[in-house]
């Protein structure tokens, strides 16, 4: 079945085109890398797919699961089951991770029409999910993302990925401050998530992360566009050779 | 962007649900106030003397003064002789039972949502209600009663309990305190009065509910809380207004006396109508409200929510006399399209060893202004005076404004004074945040504020805290953009 298809996706901020046609399927099951040099469009390409405001797509289309993607308000992209792991996850004072993440958790069943668990159900639930990322118990106790280091902010994350069990998951640079020990934890954590039903897209700039969360097909973003696309042995050639590597196969 | 201003205005429309107006029979003054029209209040509530001289003193020292200025306001012009001073819906002044009230009067406490009917026994409050200038029904008298409590309209203890009722009036808050103190003193109509004996620990918490109906009417209520040695009582206040065009002035007076080692407790859910989107009607909300610590070890607490009125002007106090006495003053205030606050506390130390504690969280939306203003004073003698104070602001948009005058004074160099203020912005990113998790903006907004208030509505008693949670989501909606 296939989960995301992209088309001719061009998008601007502050009228500046960052997108300039993407093309790009992922079925069912499928885990894809997204890799790049800075400025590439990555990032903007996670935040056009789940509406984050002030980007303007100016021309293609995105069917997420058959439906158009950008008839949907960004929670309701949410509760279909698209979930972004924000590269920096921001701090909310005085709202508890518990709180929060029941209102998350209530507001995607509530979509689906089914009824808010219970206090103990969400308990249990929130307890089976931590071991998965093995987080602190505390951690929900506390204030979303505020005081945490930048590995339980990562982790955290995926806790809330396990949570939410959403279809297709964009994982923004999800490397990116991680300690070697946080990495294997937090890839660990994203590969019990993975079935033969979801689908994972990896932001990143290292092979490194993708050691442990391996991809099927890896795609190079470069100004915009999709320019070279393979398997995972193209990751390895990235490492080795560097994107000037890229730059000078397009003549640059 | 678009989309979510456009779901956030539609919310913003439909924000005052308590707009409506009773329509019963009124019996009023013309507008207009000299000494005249202050003899009649105390004639029609067959006062006696020394509380019409009370009155007439404070109208002649009101004369003398002027509107304040100093704050960070901008008040429009006040015709105070185009104002009604006494308005009272018209029936027995004192029913002796529910049967007694106007059914449209009854009707207008269910819709505010104040049964008065003995179901208020489940949740335990006992409520005085105020409409208009008068004491309409002061509810669980009785079981009161059995402990020496007294808690019931003011006109009503000027009658029973005039030497309490002599003794204590003033002392908080002098009738030449203030402009707005010296009118409430020479023309207040009714209002609550509460005395608490010794020893006694009140058995519910204590509420009072004040509404505005008739057009053109001031409000001024008086309110005295007396707490004798060892008691303990908790004290709550709500209030509305109709929506009308035209501004309403509410300028009441609150004073608090706690004896040695009494506590009291008062909370305020401030809602009086706020004025249109477009800044037009509203209350003028001129308040002062004071406590005396005067015993050691006493203890008051003042905690509000104020998402109401168009203009703010209010200092909830606390002189700390005895020594080891202690005062809070815990408060959230939000502003949104055009409406003004400029309020804070006072928290004079005297005794020794007092401790005071200032928590202010401003929140401002649209085009309003929101300012903090608070003075800390310790005098030479109070030996190891404490002070804290955080005063927070929280901006949504960019066209509002929050600011922060701290005053402090320490005679002392014993005390310690600590200050803390801090400026944030709700982000888009933290909304964006909360979409991605499924949650609405409407939702987020409310999430997010009551998150940052938290420290203060947490120490509301439940059934206010469930309702200033309401109120904070109701009154910043449509208000990012």
């Amino acid at each position: 079945m296939i989960m995301l298809k992209i088309k001719d996706l061009c998008a601007s901020i502050e009228g500046k085109e960052i997108l300039k046609g993407i093309n790009l399927e992922i079925k069912s099951g499928e885990v894809h890398a997204i890799m790049g040099p800075n400025g590439s469009g990555k990032s903007t390409l996670a935040n056009v797919l789940t509406g984050r405001e002030n980007y303007e797509v100016t021309n293609g289309k995105v069917e997420f699961m058959g439906k158009n993607l950008f008839d949907l308000a960004p929670e309701d992209r949410a509760r279909e089951g698209l979930f972004l792991s924000f590269q920096y996850p921001v701090e909310i004072p005085g709202v508890s991770m518990a709180n929060f993440l029941k209102t998350s958790v209530n507001e995607h069943r509530k979509y689906k029409g089914l009824e808010p668990l219970s206090a103990g159900d969400f308990l249990k639930l929130m307890r089976e999910k931590k071991e998965l990322v093995e987080i602190d118990s505390h951690l929900t106790n506390r204030s979303v993302n505020e005081g945490f280091s930048g590995g339980e902010k990562k982790k955290n994350e995926i806790f809330q990925m396990a949570m939410l069990e959403p279809k297709l998951s964009i994982l923004d640079e999800t490397d990116s401050g991680l300690d070697i020990d946080a990495l294997r934890i937090v890839s660990n954590g994203v590969n019990a998530l993975k079935s033969k039903d979801t689908s994972t897209i990896v932001v990143t700039h290292y092979q490194r992360l993708l050691d442990y969360i391996v991809p099927d097909f890896v795609h190079v973003l470069y100004k915009g566009r999709i320019v070279k696309s393979a398997g995972k042995e193209l990751a390895l050639e990235l490492e080795e050779k560097g994107y000037d590597w890229i730059k000078n196969e397009m003549g640059e | 962007m678009e989309d979510q201003k456009k779901i956030l205005g539609e919310v913003t429309q439909s924000d005052y649900k308590y707009g409506f107006v009773t329509n019963i029979e009124t019996d009023t003054f013309g507008k207009g106030l000299n000494e005249d029209v202050i003899r009649m209040i105390s004639a029609k509530k067959k006062e006696p003397k020394w509380m019409l001289d009370f009155r007439l003193h404070a109208y002649r020292e009101w004369l003398e003064m002027e509107m304040p200025e100093w704050a960070y306001l901008n008040i429009p012009p006040i015709d105070y002789q185009d104002i009604i001073y006494y308005a009272a819906p018209k029936q027995k002044v004192s029913p002796e039972s529910l049967d007694e009230v106007d059914p449209e009067l009854l009707d207008t406490f269910n819709k505010l949502g104040i049964p008065l009917e003995e179901q208020k026994l489940l949740t335990g409050v006992a409520v005085d209600a105020v409409i208009d200038s008068v004491s309409v029904k002061t509810t669980f008298k009785e079981n009161l009663a059995e402990k020496g409590i007294i808690f019931c309209s003011f006109s009503e203890a000027v009658q029973e309990h005039p030497d309490l009722v002599q003794k204590y009036l003033g002392m908080s808050v002098p009738s030449n305190d203030n402009f707005f103190a010296a009118l409430n003193s020479a023309v207040f109509s009714d209002g609550s009065f509460c005395y608490i004996p010794k020893g006694v620990r009140c058995p519910m918490e204590l509420s009072a509910y004040f509404r505005i109906n008739a057009a053109n009417t001031g409000q001024f209520e008086r309110t005295l809380i007396i707490a004798d040695d060892d008691s303990y009582v908790s004290y709550l206040e709500g209030c509305t207004a109709p929506q009308r065009d035209e501004n309403q002035l509410h300028a009441a007076v609150v004073e608090i006396i706690a004896m040695e080692n009494a506590e009291v407790k008062y909370s305020t859910v401030q809602n009086w109508y706020p004025g249109d989107k477009d800044g037009k009607g509203g209350v003028f909300n001129f308040v002062t409200k004071r406590g005396i610590c005067k015993g050691e070890g006493s203890k008051i607490l003042w905690n509000q929510v104020e998402t109401g009125s168009a203009i703010t002007w209010k200092y909830p106090s606390c002189v700390l006399m005895g020594d080891n006495s202690i005062a809070e003053f815990n408060s959230v205030a939000v502003t949104n399209n055009y409406q003004q606050a400029d309020t804070g506390t006072k928290m004079i130390h005297i005794g020794k060893n007092t401790k005071s504690r200032i928590v202010s969280k401003g929140i401002s939306a649209g085009r309003s202004s929101n300012s903090y203003r608070g003075l800390v004073k310790v005098v030479p003698r109070a030996e190891n005076a404490r002070n804290f104070s955080q005063c927070d602001s929280l901006l949504l948009g960019d066209k509002c404004g929050a600011h922060t005058f701290p005053y402090i004074e320490v005679m002392n160099n014993s005390s310690i004074v600590e200050h803390e203020a801090t400026t944030s912005k709700i982000g888009e990113d933290q909304i964006f945040y909360c979409n991605q998790r499924g949650i609405s903006t409407e939702d987020a907004i409310g999430m997010i504020v009551n998150g940052y208030a938290k420290e203060v509505i947490n120490k509301l008693p439940m059934e206010f805290a469930v309702e200033a949670q309401k109120l904070l989501q109701i009154s910043l909606e449509g208000s990012v953009g």
